[in-house]
């Protein structure tokens, strides 16, 4: 038998993981007092007031104001505590991550499919450096998936669509199931994969040792050109497009007087539709990509502005 | 035996299928709904059976991924939803009022035909080749992805739907209009409180529902972009719309249940409801709450922040009316003389099973627990709490409580008793290891499984079997007791309710004479007048 098969309680590792397990363990002990005290009231009365006991059945306690509004006022109260212990650690789970190391995670039926930034890519596994925050980009191809990983007490949805942030931090190594946890079709069961969570300098030979042929970025600009947006965006060309070079992270004014940051959703948003936000000075010329190019080349293009942007300030 | 009574005014078939009577159409409903509870019910045991190993070794994928769906569609649409209420509910309603009927008969007959004809039509889809959604149809896996009978599926939820709508309304156009004279709200037994407010729901969230269901169908057959992005839909719009019916179906499932549990508690302790008007209105308060908290099906979908704060605050207040519910009944007992009938035994298990559903229901309206826990098998086993341990559960006591008056027989009460304990027992050991597998990150609908989550995953399936039995056995002992039953007077609880002061079966038209009604409801004799007739 497998050794795991005793032990069911792995504590969370990650910051978060920690605060998760401490409200699991106070609403469980908030559970078995209310459980306990009310068990001990229906064994006392089921046992004292049957019908065959004789006993004194007199003064009963009659309806008043006092027991409802007790009751509903301590039911309240301690609701309320657990609203506002759940709720910010949920604010703190789901914080937009600041720009950290990122990962590209793409999702379809039924694998989950890994980029680095340095052009290593994996299937069902996902390796990252313990106790560093990662940013997770994540998409989906086709329908919704859920990224799941128990032991950081971690989960979101991948809606088609959209980029979803998210961060994760473990801060112990080992290895740790990845589950899809919306349910998606068929292999739904087994959209299964690992985490695996290496120290620093282990982490940093593991990224070596894939010797990718091009970085994403790289590759990105390979698609730059084939999908022929060098031909507008490219220096030197001679259509009116807005230029890349030193967008990414910074502010964009848009001609309907509003501004929006360029960040990987923008940037997504503007190759699949890029008449809904367009940037000041320009006319709205640029056909829509979508259904053009799969999410697999949209990550490798957002990675590809990315690395000629940078902050200009 | 009351010589002239609703079931032997007519033999023929067509007596039957072209009755308005109010009686023998809740026997039509009960009918169906032992075939729906038999079929969903097949369907779980399969899913327990494979899950007793983590590889796939019984069914394949796509045939568990089937089984799992029509589990679902079955047990809610065609099970939990209409189940007190059209039965329970179709026959003792006009009783417990003193009147003739229900207020539209004939509409009363054709939610029946509705809710066979979505009934044959969801049938149809699951037998000729199944659907693999899930219960939920989430888009857009349902509209654009599924290569299964999904829009068959969705036409027969549809039409049931209607049939749903129908019974609201009618219960609603009931209680304000034919009460009794004298019969006051507040004179009303909590059972029928409970029944309005869940009409309220049906009549209010189920369009929502039809609307839904036609916009899969839309996208799916027209191909018009709603859901899917690919052609410019939004795929959490599905999920607002499905839960916004979806949320206070919940309710739809367990209001009637609570209502029922008022007047078993009442009855074998022999004391009027604790809190009555306080019980009554929690009702309506979780009718009325429960359309505010749908979102909280959605917190890590990537609905915003602000949203999810909305939702969990509203789904722990929703919580509180639940809470009264479940002290004021405690308090009933008290200074009681409490019999321990089966129905009893089944209110005491309807408490227990209740409250763990709903205390687990908290660990999930609180947002950051919620962020682990959503879609492992916690859900599966905090909702089969309240929806299997209360719903079904709160639904057999009733039928044990109103059996005599329904069929004219007594049942065996040491077999009813023993089937009370078994369930008791045999549910806790299917569902409470599904914690324990959901608090270790087990997610739900997942056909293989890492060997490590097998062991909780054998206690369930063992407990399964045992649930499986007992939930058989009234089947036996019930229908035995339809031929060889002692003949039940009109009264064996010693209840003052109104619809005790007919005979038993009640004849074609309920009273002789129009009853007035001069007192509260639940006025007992402190104690039981005879001793247990059905021993």
């Amino acid at each position: 038998m497998r050794h795991e098969w005793t032990s069911f309680w792995h504590s969370g590792v990650s910051p978060h993981g920690r605060d998760v397990d401490m409200l699991f363990g106070g609403l469980l002990l908030a559970s078995a007092l209310v459980l306990g005290l009310l068990f001990f009231l229906l064994t006392l009365f089921c046992i004292r007031y049957r019908v065959s006991n004789a006993v004194d059945r007199d003064h009963r306690i009659r309806k008043s104001w006092h027991w409802e509004v007790t009751w509903t006022a301590a039911s309240l109260l301690g609701f309320l505590a657990l609203f506002v212990w759940g709720a910010s650690i949920y604010l703190d789970i789901f914080r937009t991550p600041p720009d950290e190391l990122s990962v590209f995670v793409v999702a379809k039926q039924w694998m989950w499919k890994v980029q680095h930034t340095g052009g290593q890519s994996e299937i069902n596994a996902l390796h990252i450096p313990v106790n560093r925050p990662i940013r997770l980009v994540m998409a989906s191809q086709d329908v919704i998936h859920s990224f799941f990983i128990p032991a950081l007490r971690l989960k979101h949805d991948v809606v088609p669509g959209r980029y979803q942030d998210l961060e994760i931090t473990a801060e112990r190594s080992g290895h740790y199931h990845l589950f899809c946890a919306e349910y998606c079709g068929t292999e739904h069961s087994g959209m299964t994969g690992e985490i695996v969570a290496m120290e620093a300098a282990d982490y940093a030979g593991w990224l070596a040792q894939q010797s990718p042929s091009a970085s994403l970025a790289q590759e990105g600009g390979a698609l730059f050109r084939e999908l022929g947006c060098s031909g507008c965006h490219g220096t030197g060309s001679k259509v009116h497009a807005p230029a890349l070079e030193g967008l990414y992270g910074n502010p964009v004014p848009l001609s309907d007087g509003s501004m929006v940051t360029a960040d990987d959703k923008y940037i997504r948003d503007s190759i699949l539709l890029p008449r809904s936000q367009i940037a000041a000075g320009y006319e709205p010329l640029m056909p829509s990509f979508e259904g053009k190019v799969s999410e697999d080349q949209l990550l490798r293009l957002v990675a590809y502005i990315k690395s000629i942007g940078g902050h200009r300030s | 035996m009351n010589e002239d009574n609703y079931l032997n005014a007519g033999y023929s078939l067509r007596s039957w299928f072209f009755t308005t009577d109010h009686k023998r159409i809740a026997i039509l409903y009960f009918a169906s709904l032992i075939v729906f509870f038999l079929i969903g019910g097949a369907a779980a045991t399969a899913i327990r059976i494979e899950l007793v190993t983590p590889q796939a070794d019984l069914v394949s994928s796509d045939m568990y991924n089937r089984l799992f769906t029509m589990h679902g569609i079955i047990m809610v649409w065609f099970f939990l939803i209409p189940s007190i209420p059209n039965t329970l509910g179709n026959f003792i309603v006009p009783l417990m009022i003193g009147a003739r009927d229900l207020a539209f008969p004939r509409l009363n007959l054709l939610s029946w035909y509705l809710f066979m004809l979505g009934g044959g039509v969801t049938l149809f889809a699951i037998f000729a080749g199944g659907v693999d959604t899930g219960w939920t149809f989430y888009t857009p896996f349902s509209t654009l992805y599924s290569n299964s009978y999904v829009a068959v599926a969705v036409t027969g939820v549809f039409i049931a739907g209607f049939s749903s709508i129908l019974t609201g309304l009618n219960f609603i156009v009931t209680i304000h209009r034919l009460r009794a004279p004298g019969l006051t709200w507040y004179r009303l037994p909590l059972f029928l409180w409970s029944l309005y407010a869940t009409s309220v729901i049906l009549v209010l969230a189920t369009p929502v529902l039809a609307m839904t269901l036609v916009l899969i169908v839309v996208e799916r057959v027209l191909g018009v972009g709603i859901f899917d992005p690919k052609i410019g839909g939004d795929p959490l719009l599905f999920q607002h719309l499905f839960w916004f019916y979806s949320h206070p179906a919940v309710y739809i499932m367990i209001l009637p249940g609570m209502g029922v549990i008022n007047e078993l508690i009442s009855c074998f302790s022999r004391k009027q409801v604790f809190g009555y008007k306080f019980v009554a209105w929690a009702s309506l308060a979780i009718a009325a709450l429960g359309f505010l908290v749908w979102g909280h099906h959605m917190f890590v979908s990537g609905q915003s922040l602000l949203a999810s704060l909305v939702f969990s605050f509203m789904s722990f207040m929703v919580a509180v009316p639940s809470a009264i519910k479940v002290f004021n009944w405690t308090a009933t007992l008290h200074k009681g003389s409490i019999r321990f009938d089966a129905p009893m035994l089944y209110a005491l298990g309807f408490i227990g099973l209740f409250t763990i559903g709903g205390l687990t229901g908290l660990f999930l309206a609180c947002l950051a627990y919620d962020v682990h826990a959503t879609d492992t098998y916690f859900v599966v086993a905090h909702f089969h709490y309240i929806m299997v341990g209360g719903m079904v559960t709160a639904y057999f006591g009733g039928l044990h409580y109103w059996w005599p008056k329904i069929t004219g027989r007594l049942y065996s009460e040491y077999w009813a008793r023993t089937a009370a304990v078994l369930i008791f027992f045999g549910f806790n050991l299917t569902f409470f290891p599904q914690f324990i597998l959901g608090a270790e990150g087990m997610p739900r609908r997942y056909h293989v499984y890492p060997p490590e989550f097998q062991v909780w995953n054998v206690l369930s399936s063992g407990g399964a079997v045992i649930l499986a039995i007992a939930y058989l056995m009234p089947l036996v002992y019930l229908g035995y007791s339809l031929f060889f039953g002692r003949r039940a007077p009109a009264n064996p609880w010693d209840a003052p309710g109104l619809e005790w002061q007919t005979p038993s079966p009640p004849p074609e038209y309920n009273f002789d004479t129009q009853p007035v009604v001069t007192r509260p409801p639940y006025q007992y004799s402190p104690d039981f007048a005879a001793e247990p007739q059905n021993a």
